[in-house]
């Protein structure tokens, strides 16, 4: 393991920018979460990468990338059924156009 | 430059790239699948981390539930978004800058603090991380409570979606 | 190092010194060595997936009491060929409408989701591509890839019957993975490993497919269900959809589907060999004797292996050619309602149990183990009878909830 950490942890700001600028850039509803996952394994990089380069026998870090996927699974199922619900009603799926409670 | 360097240049840029096409390409099926080479690439990664399970569960979770459900969910409201019009808002640009500040930022502050050149030890041959994360998953003095917590939150997850999109509920 | 005995490391040593004879850095020898292993590897199973287009047509041939292909060759041994000079020589057609891109894409992936589960695949103690330590959980990741690869084809060739039967795969493949995932525990715990060398090397004694019989019928099911053969072909379901997700694709595209499914169910033969009748081994300690210790050699422990995988295979074809396709609102149900919660329960008795009878002799913690499975098999039995009893009294037809409206809908 000659990589260094920052090898790491660059990859993941750079992971986290792209998905940080898909969210804030994107119409599509379904693109946003698209992007939210590209930040969520950002993070998750990170964590593997930390618990990999400190202390490999304290599980912390990979306990908490299990969780993170835990809450992205439960996160894509309830907004992707958020989005088709929404879909239903109102035929669109841009973000912009979903204003009903905007005032 | 050794072998590992290089396998994990190769790795980030598989996955910077299609990073990036998740975010630019006009259709968005073709983003779900940029996601899934985007995703592939983090398992590769975690496999050079020697994170294992990670890398296994990594392809099980994303590519195949998350990524399905996004094409499924592209599939059903492709009506109105397949081609035509733009993607991204008018003012992308704003992101855009927004984006490559942070990014010079982070890589500053990472680049500034030395104790992050480090590189790893090996992991001893007589620590099994496998078991090791199976224990701390579920003894006391470990993460039994979060373990728990997040098993809830996926059956409240699970009865939530089926609950919204069954479409009984007008 | 001798051949007879450990062939690959006798190759890759003489290889390496070949190698390095020749001037190249030891780190480059070791890259090319591991991708000649994997070039092999892939020729093999490749080779492997021809003679198996021959068996399967001689086999649906004798269910279906035909004689099968007989006129090329001797037995019609060189059919697979011609079938292969046929596919090749047709016109390669890419619909109009189409992904290129993802429709090529589509028939690669298929058939790379299978190559990845030799990886693992264990031919015998020193014959084998890695000894993962997660091997279990490779073997649903690589499932995963193949669920892509159809609802890609699907999608990418612009066709409504494509599209329905990649549909009706993914909600098939999703579902069936519950209970495989928990029914692939069921080794796991018995075995006290996840690695595909140490369940076979626990199986040494007992067959796994005696300690939890039910686990091997739910995995086999969920196996079924996962290759989309019949009785759960409804991604192809040539009397409703046409052919389903491969309509569009013409020659060897789709003989890459079709090569796939096949060596897809005789990898999963495999596997049943390795997780419920004791891989290359798993001979009842008979090996141990001194007389019988040739059993240990690496090519007769790949002969077993093989052996065992083509029944498994057998026994799949068995199914397929002699059940009807159930309809898909049955299929799910026959899944959320049975079969994940009897997976479930048996997962859960197999835990207890192990933990309560591990302070037994070998042959109490067996017996344990078979009994609690046959009482298991008798109280669902039960129940199910008493289900099917009530439902011919009141004359409830069994339809679930929902599809009525769907059909309206659609």
């Amino acid at each position: 393991m000659s990589i260094p950490l920052n090898w790491y942890l660059i990859l993941s700001a750079a992971l986290f920018c792209i998905g940080l600028f898909g969210v804030l850039s994107r119409k599509n509803a379904i693109a946003i979460l698209l992007g939210v996952e590209l930040m969520l394994n950002a993070v998750n990089i990170n964590l593997v990468a930390f618990w990999r380069y400190l202390d490999p026998a304290v599980m912390t870090g990979q306990v908490f990338a299990i969780i993170v996927f835990a809450v992205a699974a439960a996160e894509v199922a309830v907004g992707l059924a958020l989005i088709i619900s929404v879909y239903r009603r109102r035929k669109t799926v841009i973000a912009d156009e979903i204003d009903l409670m905007k005032w | 430059m050794t072998a590992d360097k290089i396998v994990f240049l190769l790795c980030a840029a598989l996955i910077i790239s299609s990073a990036l096409m998740v975010v630019t390409t006009r259709k968005l099926i073709h983003a779900a699948l940029w996601l899934v080479a985007a995703l592939f690439g983090v398992a590769i990664l975690y496999a050079i981390l020697q994170a294992g399970f990670l890398a296994v569960v990594q392809v099980v979770v994303y590519i195949g539930a998350i990524a399905i459900l996004f094409i499924f969910a592209v599939m059903l409201t492709r009506k109105e978004m397949l081609d035509k019009g733009a993607q991204t808002r008018s003012n992308w640009w704003l992101p855009a800058v927004l984006g490559v500040l942070i990014l010079v930022g982070l890589v500053f502050l990472i680049l500034g603090q030395p104790i992050f050149s480090r590189t790893a030890a090996q992991i001893p041959v007589e620590v099994d991380t496998l078991r090791n994360l199976g224990t701390a998953l579920v003894s006391q003095d470990g993460f039994v409570l979060p373990f728990e917590v997040a098993s809830v939150l996926l059956l409240a997850a699970l009865v939530g979606a089926v609950y919204i999109a069954s479409g009984n509920n007008n | 190092m001798d051949f007879l005995n450990d062939p690959l490391n006798f190759i890759a040593g003489w290889m390496r010194g070949l190698l390095t004879g020749w001037g190249l850095a030891d780190g480059l020898a070791t890259v090319i060595i591991y991708f000649i292993g994997i070039t092999v590897l892939i020729i093999f199973a490749m080779t492997l997936d021809i003679i198996l287009v021959w068996v399967e047509r001689k086999v649906v041939a004798r269910f279906q009491d035909r004689l099968g292909p007989n006129r090329i060759g001797p037995f019609g041994l060189i059919q697979p060929f011609a079938d292969i000079i046929k596919l090749i020589i047709k016109e390669d057609i890419t619909p109009a409408g189409a992904d290129k891109l993802l429709y090529n894409l589509g028939p690669v992936l298929a058939i790379a989701s299978v190559i990845f589960l030799w990886a693992i695949l264990p031919l015998s103690a020193k014959i084998f591509g890695v000894d993962l330590n997660v091997a279990v959980l490779y073997l649903v990741a690589a499932g995963s890839l193949g669920t892509l690869s159809i609802i890609v084809g699907g999608w990418a060739s612009n066709n409504k019957y494509a599209l329905l039967g990649a549909f009706r795969m993914v909600a098939n493949m999703i579902s069936y993975e519950i209970p495989m995932v928990v029914v692939l525990l069921i080794p796991t715990i018995l075995a006290n490993s996840m690695s595909v060398q140490g369940i076979t090397q626990a199986q040494s004694g007992m067959w796994f497919a005696i300690l939890s019989p039910l686990g091997l019928v739910i995995f086999l099911i969920s196996a079924i269900a996962e290759l989309g053969r019949s009785p759960f072909d409804l991604n192809e379901a040539e009397s409703e959809i046409v052919a389903g997700f491969h309509i569009e694709y013409t020659g060897m595209k789709f003989g890459l589907f079709y090569a796939g499914e096949l060596l897809h169910a005789f990898t999963f033969g495999g596997f049943i060999a390795v997780l419920f009748f004791g891989g290359y081994g798993g001979f009842f300690g008979l090996e141990k004797i001194g007389f019988f210790s040739w059993l240990n050699n690496p090519f007769i422990q790949a002969m077993v292996f093989l052996a065992k995988a083509m029944f498994g295979y057998w026994v799949i074809m068995w199914i397929k050619y002699s059940m009807p396709r159930i309809r898909i609102d049955h299929m799910l149900a026959f899944n959320w309602k049975f079969l994940t919660p009897l997976a479930l329960v048996v997962l859960v008795n197999t835990a207890i149990l192990s933990k309560v009878l591990g302070g037994l002799p070998n042959w109490g913690y067996d017996l344990g183990m078979f009994l609690s499975n046959i009482l298991i098999s008798v109280i669902t039995v039960e129940i199910l009878r008493a289900y099917g009893r009530k439902q011919r009294k009141t004359g409830v037809k069994l339809t679930p909830r929902g599809v009525q409206n769907q059909e309206q809908a659609v």
